[in-house]
């Protein structure tokens, strides 16, 4: 079996959802399988047209911050979180989405891009993946 | 010759590797895949990526700020 990165996504801002995608991304490249699990403000992400839609964690600024560093981002040509996705999904990515998250926050299926999530869990489908996995971590 | 040439040039982390991954998928096995960058840690994670995935780095030419790296699946 291949080996495997576990990611739990629970923080919605921007520039953590960038490091997970990343890594994510790094990981899959290198041979490895890597599933992410969205919980808590990390599922916002996972709403329809969300996913650009974090704050910086650091230094908002009441998005005057955000704009600076998407400015910086797109000199360095950066890819886009929307970019990273799919090519997440394309290289064989699995998006776990919180079902306990989504009842808690009132977020229905229907508002999630439902074209990404493989699988609504509970923190079983976390324990799961992770305990087969050789990387796992908290953003 | 190279059977799939990717053209990274001016990309950044992580889609110089993200790009060689997508390539190797593509190939069939035995094809040589020749990947154009120059984004300088990208020429010394895609040998490491290559290695793990089991394949046959076959050169790394020009410098880290602007190298051709050629593999075979």
């Amino acid at each position: 079996m291949a080996e495997r990165t576990t990611i739990v996504v629970a923080s919605g801002d921007m520039d953590k959802l960038y490091s997970a995608l990343i890594i994510a991304n790094g990981a899959l490249s290198m041979g490895l399988e890597a599933s992410l699990y969205f919980t808590f403000w990390g599922l916002e992400r996972l709403k329809r047209g969300g996913l650009e839609k974090g704050a910086l964690s650091k230094m908002h600024f009441l998005g005057l911050g955000k704009l600076f560093m998407t400015s910086r981002m797109k000199k360095a040509n950066v890819a886009s979180l929307e970019r990273l996705m799919r090519d997440f999904k394309e290289l064989g990515g699995k998006i776990i989405a919180c079902d306990m998250t989504m009842e808690i926050m009132g977020v229905s299926k229907e508002s999630l891009q439902q074209d990404l999530i493989d699988e609504y869990g509970a923190v079983g489908a976390y324990i799961g993946d992770a305990r087969q996995s050789n990387i796992t971590l908290f953003i | 010759m190279a059977d799939i040439r990717i053209d990274v040039r001016y990309e950044t982390c992580p889609v110089p590797l993200v790009e060689m991954r997508k390539a190797v998928r593509r190939a069939e096995p035995g094809d040589i895949i020749e990947i154009a960058g120059t984004h300088p840690a990208s020429q010394k994670e895609i040998p490491m990526a290559v290695e793990a995935l089991g394949l046959e780095l076959l050169a790394v030419e020009g410098t880290p700020d602007a190298w051709t790296i050629r593999i075979r699946r």
